[in-house]
């Protein structure tokens, strides 16, 4: 293992690293366009160049390997005074129309350009006239004239999505990022090239102008798309309420976990926010009178439902559960003591599938689109969609007298005339979910239940990783967390879940559950923990040693 | 002088004030018989120059605003007529009384490529700081109208749009000419 000096800083790093990689271990941070930990390395831009002792120029420092004895000069005078310079050639051709710039605010060259740029420019000649506002695909618009050529969006097409439809085209300074002729960036992991793009060349279309990025504020969560559970961060528009058309989710962004989704994400998960923000979404308890939906409180509400539970437990009638994937371990938790306790029901199905079989593919879109499937398995749920066709059967038979559905569209899993006629001979069904779909249209009473963003808990992906997710947005007015209506409702039938935050639902969970054994929300971290076949978590030895890397 | 002076004990006749009073009424009599002398002379036309007091007679009569004077705001065209503002929300973010409310909207031209669709501003809760004249990069805001008798009955009348940001006419003779500094120079 070679020993090198960057800045004074002796250290021993792993053979093969750049000097790159080996000052950022060293906490000396190198200025990178074109470099990126998730793609290949080509020395494209010349940004971070750095003095090395004993070689008679600059080197670039993402391209040359770091050998026995190396010192490295990161902050020389002649060192930053190239910076400087590639920095003002980099610019050269840059419109510098930062108001107009989606980028503006997260943009590499205003950092660098406060940081070691400010320089009195040279350039007197006209600037190249490129494409603006090319609509690439359906979600990216490039401006050519911005980009920098770092070529980090094409190595993502090659290596990352393996479709390969970006290209530069022309040589010197015509040199231009363009789709090859007759392709559009339309893979599934398109708009990745958004967030590695270091200039604002490649923008949003969905956020295009919509929020300035410094109004937004970012929070830690996990995707719900599918049961990979890919890290996210969750920008939300709070303090500027006009902007984004009301939408209070901005954007979602994806966020490094080794573990799980490196620093990728895919286009479904990207954009499968919008029901948060949704007409469809129930604002109140709502209970069927002659066809139409009246909107009653809370109180009314759980009293009537209770009332309806109670009257079929009291005649011996069944009382029957669909759970669903959707809901965090910590709704399904109590769900499942709601169930035991209250109803004395013990097998809940939770899954549903779908007619259409969903897309998938074998990097990050898996084909359960429910991020929790793992987790209610975990918790003892049914999760084989049999149990919920046998669910149906039974009602169809006229077994059931109060159905309560959680999330689910039956409609998306079964034929429409196969639900109506199960639904017709239950007596009541209670919906309890976020938007009315047409399944919650055929209940007689529906509680408003908050989304992912509204609310804390954990997922467990489908490798079994629990994963926190937190509150990025305040719940709807008039909607709970699934496991405050059941512990509400558990309340109306005298039983107490004496739960005041998701995390007391998780403590309960961790003591009960033996998959959960050693975990809370502090040891979850950024990262999460996988759950224990034997009653030791894999994570925390995992952990630990990267601990005495950093303190070395 | 020392500033203890003025906790120098008062001699006794001091103490009487009858010196003080004659003073004060001294003060009030040279104005009074000078402005009676003056606004006589202003009315039937003699010596129309000098003003009889130093008062201004608002609104009736406007004090001339000093070339700084920072007055309601209006929105600047291109020279196409359309408006220069860019929505880059320099100005929403500058502003301390958050009084600006700025929806940016995709532009057909692709040269410019933005344009605000709501540009308001809430003069109930602006500070006239002139922060959002100092941020913008494309000189779209000014606050240079010369008007400054700016009062509504309701609340949503202080609400200006950008159409009515942009036809604003300004005054521009409400502010005091000052050729010696102003040469060639635009007015701020």
């Amino acid at each position: 293992m070679p020993t090198i000096t960057i800045d004074g800083k002796q250290l021993t790093v792993d053979e093969g690293k750049t000097v790159i990689q080996a000052a950022e271990e060293a906490g000396i941070y190198i200025p990178r366009y074109c470099y990126h930990p998730g793609l290949r390395i080509v020395g494209q831009c010349r940004i971070c160049l750095v003095e090395i002792e004993k070689m008679p120029k600059l080197q670039v420092a993402c391209y040359t390997r770091v050998q026995d004895g190396m010192v490295v000069h990161v902050n020389s005078e002649k060192a930053k005074r190239a910076r400087q310079q590639v920095l003002e050639f980099l610019l050269v051709n840059h419109p510098i129309d930062c108001p107009v710039c989606d980028q503006a605010g997260e943009c590499y060259l205003q950092e660098y350009y406060m940081q070691f740029g400010l320089y009195d420019p040279k350039m007197v000649e006209d600037k190249n006239k490129k494409h603006k506002a090319v609509p690439v695909g359906p979600h990216v618009v490039l401006d050519s004239e911005r980009c920098i050529l770092c070529t980090r969006c094409v190595r993502f097409c090659d290596e990352i999505s393996k479709t390969s439809e970006l290209g530069v085209f022309h040589r010197g300074d015509h040199a231009e990022l363009l789709p090859y002729p007759g392709r559009t960036l339309d893979n599934p992991y398109s708009a990745n090239v958004v967030d590695i793009c270091p200039v604002g060349a490649l923008t949003e279309r969905d956020f295009r102008f919509k929020v300035r990025v410094w109004y937004l504020d970012e929070t830690k969560s996990v995707c719900p798309g599918c049961a990979t559970g890919c890290n996210i961060e969750i920008h939300t528009s709070k303090a500027r309420p006009y902007k984004n058309e009301g939408r209070r989710i901005a954007r979602l962004k994806p966020r490094y976990n080794p573990d799980v989704n490196d620093y990728w994400i895919c286009d479904y998960g990207r954009y499968g926010f919008l029901f948060v923000d949704d007409d469809s979404r129930i604002e109140q308890p709502l209970v069927k009178q002659n066809g139409e939906f009246q909107e009653l409180s809370w109180d009314d509400a759980l009293q009537m439902v209770s009332g309806v539970i109670n009257t079929a437990l009291e005649n011996g009638k069944a009382v029957r559960i669909l759970g669903s994937a959707q809901m965090t371990n910590e709704d399904l938790y109590a769900l499942k003591r709601f169930g035991n306790e209250v109803l004395e029901t013990h097998d809940i199905p939770v899954t549903v599938k779908p007619l259409e079989k969903p897309y998938s593919d074998d990097f990050l879109i898996r084909e359960d689109k429910n991020p929790n499937t793992r987790g209610a398995a975990l918790l003892g749920f049914d999760t084989e969609p049999a149990a919920t066709e046998k669910l149906l059967t039974a009602c169809r038979n006229g077994e059931v007298y109060t159905l309560i559905i959680f999330h689910h569209d039956l409609f998306k899993g079964f034929a429409e005339d196969e639900v109506k006629a199960a639904l017709d001979k239950v007596d009541s069904v209670i919906f309890v979910g976020s938007n009315l779909n047409p399944t919650a249209e055929l209940a007689s009473y529906v509680l408003p239940s908050c989304t992912w963003a509204e609310k804390d808990g954990t997922f467990t992906n489908y490798a079994g990783r629990v994963q926190k997710i937190n509150e990025a947005i305040e719940p709807l007015e008039g909607s709970l967390p699934e496991w405050k209506i059941l512990r509400r409702l558990a309340r109306q039938f005298d039983h107490t879940f004496a739960y005041f935050e998701a995390e007391d639902v998780f403590r309960d969970i961790v003591k009960k559950v033996p998959a959960f054994t050693g975990m809370s929300y502090r040891a979850l971290g950024d990262r999460g923990m996988l759950v224990s076949e034997n009653g030791r978590s894999v994570q925390q030895a995992e952990v630990k040693e990267e601990l005495t890397v950093v303190s070395k | 002088m020392n500033v203890h002076d003025k906790y120098k004990p008062l001699s006794w006749w001091d103490k009487t004030y009858i010196p003080l009073v004659i003073d004060g009424l001294a003060v009030t009599l040279r104005h009074f018989f000078r402005n009676i002398r003056l606004h006589i002379l202003n009315v039937i036309g003699i010596k129309t120059k000098e003003r009889g007091a130093v008062t201004y007679q608002y609104p009736e009569e406007m004090r001339p605003l000093w070339p700084r004077t920072r007055t309601l705001h209006r929105l600047m065209r291109r020279e196409d007529g359309s408006p220069r503002c860019v929505a880059c929300m320099m100005c929403e973010t500058a502003c301390p009384a958050r009084c600006i409310y700025i929806v940016a909207e995709e532009r057909p031209e692709v040269q410019i490529e933005k344009q605000p669709k709501i540009f308001n501003i809430d003069l109930g809760k602006c500070v006239f700081c002139g922060y959002c004249v100092e941020a913008c990069p494309e000189d779209a805001i000014r606050m240079d109208t010369g008007i400054i008798d700016i009062a509504s009955y309701t609340r949503n009348g202080m609400l200006l749009t950008k159409e009515q940001l942009l036809n604003i006419e300004p005054k521009v003779e409400n502010y005091v000419s000052r050729p010696d500094l102003m040469e060639g120079q635009p007015i701020y």
